[in-house]
């Protein structure tokens, strides 16, 4: 946690004054420029009139007429509302089941005793290193064994249980002093109402920074919702947007692709912009931990 | 990650020391019952979509189900061999091995650089920061519509701005010697301001004595590098080399949206290849296999390396 305070505050270390030659700063800032241009490209195509032709596309010098025309073109061809609705929906499904598992089984962990504790950890371990994502062929057919293909709650299930997640909050929840539990055991509270009164109200913090990697990760996800998915109207955004590319690369539409992309990357980066510090301290949790 | 007890099994004290060691189980089984209560909902989908799954992959690539609704046949490793038979399971294992190397080091290593030049926070690092760690944010299938058009031939921003000054317009994501390069470019692209956060963390670990001490020795920025900040940043090398491999086998979604593992499976990765199987033709006895088999390098690989870094640092 101290780590990572770091990164935003800039503390008298000798080492930030001493590494870094101009040279290297120099580089730096020119990669920096040439990481921005996709989406410079991506604003400026979307603003360009399709009437310019091809040959100006790759133009990074913007319009002198801007148009909202392929953004409009977008909205009709693309059902992005609907992708929006699929994505928001498997997001928040996700993240509140998480919330759920992840408190119990990181209090668990964090303050429990009990027979086969150090295995049971390892079990959760391993998820960690089994990469989740090459499991899609045993996970396709257990999800249509269970009736739920081409359903959000498919798409959902195996996300349910985290390790990350849990070894996060049994972090949080071992920083919380004992003294405050024993003050509510002595008032009578019950297992489930310290964890809920006590433990989950002081690691805020730590829940909001898994809220940001879950939600980010799985807003990004395509190769397993691309496998459950079959109908057009459960689409995620990603899913749409690939089929939407497809569909509009046929026809050369750049502008159209440039204004779709725009639309289904815009929300998550105006939150990170927001919320830049919190974003960033987060995705380094999840290396840390 | 040491499971520190914070107090004594509760069993242990209430446990009268001549009862059976059956009871003894049974009372400390009965003990752990709410522990058990809290893990049960992790553990029902744990066991479901990651030990289950683990299983299953290694049942189905025993047997041959070529179709949805075909009979299931026992063929033994058959599955196994002829995946370790078929040219486009090795193109694709040699494609792979070439992409990860190719993207752990240049990504790496601009995550360094990043992390040097810009480990002193102020406004204008800070906005340096930003842009270098956006691509991270967006989904891959987003950064590949993108680089659809970079790439395009003669039209795309590549052409128009540099190829242009090629004795040639190179036909990036058609020609087969240059295809693979060219989606590592994305890679890169997308995942070296991630590790920069890494290093970022990592050189607030440097001590700052020795770093002041080495100062005052007359050390150069080039000797303080090599003899102090590379050797306290090992562990993150370790760790984001880690990372890195895992996800030169995990991301395939450009892969998906711009080639297709082609032209002529010159960009097909082993999961593309696994979905190939199993999605295209039907075929969940080889693509098991195949699953089975990357994921047996897989985790050799991460439990060699946490090995090496737990030796590292127990060690003196």
């Amino acid at each position: 946690m101290k780590l990572f305070k770091g990164l935003f505050e800039d503390a008298p270390l000798a080492t930030r004054r001493e590494i870094t030659p101009k040279l290297g700063f120099a580089l730096t800032v020119l990669f920096a420029i040439v990481w921005l241009i996709p989406f410079l490209w991506m604003v400026v195509a979307t603003l360009r009139p399709a009437s310019e032709g091809i040959n100006a596309m790759a133009e990074l010098m913007p319009s002198v007429k801007p148009t909202l025309d392929n953004i409009g073109d977008a909205w009709e061809i693309g059902d992005f509302p609907r992708y929006f609705l699929n994505t928001t929906f498997i997001c928040t499904g996700i993240l509140l089941v998480q919330f759920v598992t992840i408190t119990l089984a990181g209090f668990a962990f964090a303050r429990l005793a009990f027979a086969g504790k150090t295995l049971i950890f390892y079990l959760f371990l391993m998820q960690l290193m089994l990469v989740p994502v090459l499991l899609i062929v045993p996970n396709l057919r257990l999800v249509a064994q269970l009736g739920l293909y081409d359903t959000l709650t498919g798409v959902m299930m195996p996300f349910f249980a985290s390790a990350f997640g849990t070894f996060l909050m049994r972090q949080a929840f071992e920083a919380i002093p004992t003294e405050l539990e024993d003050a509510a055991l002595i008032d009578g509270a019950g297992l489930l109402q310290r964890i809920r009164h006590i433990y989950v109200p002081l690691s805020l913090p730590s829940f909001s920074a898994f809220a940001i990697i879950s939600v980010t990760s799985h807003w990004n996800d395509f190769l397993w919702p691309l496998m459950v998915i079959n109908s057009p109207d459960k689409r995620p955004l990603t899913v749409g947007l690939s089929v939407f590319t497809a569909t509009a690369e046929g026809t050369q539409a750049w502008g159209t692709i440039a204004a779709g992309t725009l639309m289904v990357i815009a929300p998550l980066l105006i939150t990170f912009l927001i919320f830049q510090k919190r974003f960033i301290s987060s995705f380094v949790t999840s290396g840390i931990k | 990650m040491s499971l520190a007890e914070p107090a004594a099994l509760p069993v242990a004290t209430s446990a009268p020391p001549r009862r059976h060691a059956l009871g003894r189980l049974a009372a400390s089984l009965k003990a752990s019952l709410p522990a058990y209560l809290l893990l049960l909902p992790s553990l029902v989908f744990l066991a479901l979509f990651t030990y289950g799954a683990m299983g299953r992959v290694f049942v189905d690539a025993l047997y041959q189900r070529t179709t949805p609704k075909a009979p299931v046949r026992f063929v033994g490793l058959d599955n196994i061999s002829a995946v370790l038979a078929d040219p486009s399971f090795t193109g694709a294992v040699v494609n792979n091995l070439v992409y990860a190397v190719g993207t752990a080091i240049p990504s790496i290593g601009l995550a360094l650089l990043f992390a040097l030049a810009l480990s002193r926070t102020n406004a204008v690092t800070s906005a340096l920061r930003v842009a270098l760690f956006l691509p991270v944010l967006i989904p891959m299938v987003a950064a590949s519509a993108l680089f659809l058009f970079i790439f395009l031939p003669n039209v795309g921003l590549l052409d128009y701005y540099i190829g242009r000054l090629l004795p040639v317009l190179p036909n990036w994501l058609g020609d087969p010697d240059i295809a693979l390069y060219a989606i590592m470019i994305i890679t890169i692209w997308k995942n070296a301001g991630y590790y920069m956060l890494f290093f970022l963390a990592g050189l607030q670990a440097v001590p700052e004595d020795v770093m002041e001490a080495a100062h005052l020795d007359g050390a150069g920025p080039f000797m303080r590098l090599r003899y102090i900040i590379l050797p306290e940043l090992r562990p993150t090398f370790l760790f984001v080399t880690v990372i890195a491999t895992l996800n030169a086998v995990t991301q395939v979604d450009h892969v998906f949206v711009m080639t297709k593992g082609g032209p002529s499976n010159a960009t097909n990765l082993v999961l593309f290849y696994i979905y190939q199987q199993a999605v295209e033709h039907y075929d969940i006895g080889k693509a098991s296999a195949a699953t089975l088999l990357t994921l047996a390098a897989l985790m050799a690989l991460t439990a060699l390396s946490f090995r090496t870094l737990a030796n590292r640092e127990g060690g003196p």
